[in-house]
């Protein structure tokens, strides 16, 4: 079972406790945006076979919703995150380079 | 080829079955094709064999990173049905349904299509108000398809409990002429014809890279060498994501793990499929007398082919209410595959932005019902640039807002 910690109140949650946000860090245009930006917000998925950044939520614990860095063809979890950023913190990138050395995802790598 | 019959086992029985040949070759790539599918699935063969069939053109391979069906293909639990709501679907999938009708015949393979009825149960006043439309639908789509009520349910499957608890049976859509197949005969059978017309479908051959001359394809990279190609077919479903990245381009799609599970071995005690969407599970017992199970997809998305135990669990749970003797069977194997979720839950058969590039993907939880008819209009595609039945289902529908929404009349759709 996929086991994230919950970095609001330090919780190491089974997937249970948890439900899924679906991917992160997706950019939302204003009124005025073409076609092509709303498809790209509301339907184009990165779906990476590798490195993954998703939004997560506490809902059967503190409630609170949060990132998470994980590998899709392993299950590895490289670290969770606040979610009040629209990238993923330094330190997570250095987690993930460690061990995924030239991996890629969006524009943050 | 030679051609199977009761004569053909007559004559191998006298000399010790020696004569039966391979049922198709495994080639070298030669350098060039007209045409390359990649992804040897239900849908990439059946691609390669209307290519043939339809439109002559043989010059093909298919290629696949591992071995023939082995994909979602050879994973599912085998529901075929039509009763869909909206009218581009029902038109793919009832052409898909009717093919299958025919199969064994035409591929001169036993693919043992069983057309023993669906009912999808409605177990909520507003599932019984949805199939009531849903029935609407089909009669003026020409799928036959009828709403009936809770006894006639409990005379067609006795095993059911329709009182509840929870979820009481309140009636359920049932076509008469839906069923199951067996999912490998399908690829084999499919795989054999091809092989016959002089296709080359070489298995262990990974795709690793697209190659373009600006916005034209010329050809794919391999882990068995370079391959030239004039078009190219993407039917990946779960690896559509990876695909479309080495083509250049995104897709909508994301994917998850489905699973399913079979039980023990029991006497024959349903002879029906029993699909129950508002639990989330849905059941068939095989020729083999197991009792063939699945759900939902997980949450999230994951390339592992295996799924989470938690929802094994809710599945079988939900079941127990509603088929109380399944509490006693013991379980044996449980297995998982990737699916490929579109955001409206409709396939995408379609052009891409590269030229000679065309993408078949997005059947997540329910295209190996689709095989033939998937194949029929994707061949058309390839082969004449349009297809009447593939058209809606083109990928620019989603900037366009044209959905083909088949999530709120589907649920679980298998
Ligand atoms: C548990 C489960 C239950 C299901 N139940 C039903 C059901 O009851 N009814 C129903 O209608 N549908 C059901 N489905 C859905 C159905 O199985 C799929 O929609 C269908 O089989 C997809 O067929 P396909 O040919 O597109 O994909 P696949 O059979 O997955 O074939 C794709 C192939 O592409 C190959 N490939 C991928 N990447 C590469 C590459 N780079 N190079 C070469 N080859 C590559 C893969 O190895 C694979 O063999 C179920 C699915 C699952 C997982
Ligand atoms: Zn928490």
């Amino acid at each position: 079972m996929l086991t994230l910690q919950c970095p609001y109140c330090g919780v190491m949650a089974d997937e249970t406790e948890l439900s899924a946000g679906g991917e992160a860090h997706l950019k939302r245009f204003g009124p005025g945006s073409s076609d092509a930006e709303f498809e790209t917000y509301m339907f184009m998925r990165e779906n990476p076979k590798g490195v993954h950044f998703e939004r997560w939520r506490h809902a059967n614990g503190c409630g609170k919703w949060f990132h998470a860095a994980r590998c899709t063809t392993t299950l590895e979890v490289f670290g969770t995150y606040s979610a009040q950023v629209s990238e993923p913190p330094q330190d997570i990138k250095d987690a993930i380079t460690a061990k995924r050395p030239g991996w890629a995802w969006r524009e943050f790598a | 080829m030679r051609r199977y019959s009761a004569f053909a086992i007559a004559r191998e029985a006298a000399r010790y079955h020696t004569g039966w040949e391979r049922a198709w070759a495994s080639p070298e790539p030669k350098k060039k094709y007209d045409v390359i599918i990649v992804g040897a699935g239900g849908h990439g063969l059946a691609t390669a064999y209307y290519l043939g069939k339809n439109f002559g053109i043989t010059n093909v391979a298919v290629l696949e990173k591992g071995w023939l069906g082995g994909g979602n293909t050879g994973r599912n639990t085998t529901i075929i049905r039509s009763n869909y709501l909206q009218d581009p679907s029902a038109a793919i999938y009832e052409k898909a349904r009717s093919l299958y009708e025919t199969m064994s015949q035409d591929l001169n393979y036993n693919v043992m299509f069983s057309p023993r009825g669906v009912i999808m149960l409605a177990q909520t006043h507003h599932e019984v108000r949805g199939y009531l439309r849903t029935a609407h639908a089909n009669a003026l789509q020409g799928v036959e398809t009828q709403f009936i009520g809770p006894e006639k349910v409990k005379e067609l499957v006795p095993i059911i409990n329709i009182d509840g608890p929870r979820y009481p049976v309140l009636g359920g859509l049932w076509q008469p002429r839906g069923g199951t197949a067996r999912h490998d005969a399908v690829a084999w059978g499919y795989a054999r014809a091809c092989s016959a017309m002089g296709m080359d479908i070489i298995q262990k051959c990974e795709v690793t890279g697209v190659r373009r001359d600006g916005d034209k394809v010329v050809g794919v990279d391999t882990t068995k060498g370079a391959i030239d190609c004039d078009k190219l077919g993407i039917v990946v479903a779960g690896h559509s994501g990876v695909m479309a990245e080495m083509s250049g381009f995104r897709l909508p799609i994301e994917s998850l793990a489905l699973q399913a599970l079979v039980s023990e071995p029991i006497k024959p005690c349903m002879d029906v499929v029993v699909m129950a969407n508002t639990v989330h599970g849905y059941m068939s017992q095989s020729d083999k007398g197991e009792m063939v199970i699945g759900g939902g997809t997980d949450g999230f998305n994951n390339y592992t082919q295996r799924g989470s135990f938690h929802h094994v669990e809710e599945t079988v749970r939900a079941l127990i209410e509603t088929f109380p003797m399944i509490s006693r069977l013991k379980m044996l194997r449980q297995w998982g595959g990737i699916v490929d979720m579109t955001g409206d839950r409709s396939p995408i058969i379609s052009k891409t932005p590269v030229d000679g590039i065309f993408v078949n993907c997005g059947w997540g939880t329910g295209g190996f019902k689709a095989i033939p008819g998937s194949g029929w209009a994707m061949a058309e595609l390839m082969a004449k640039g349009y297809s009447p039945l593939a058209n809606e289902f083109g990928m620019n529908r989603f900037a366009e807002g044209r959905f083909i929404d088949e999530s709120v009349a589907a649920g679980v759709a298998h």
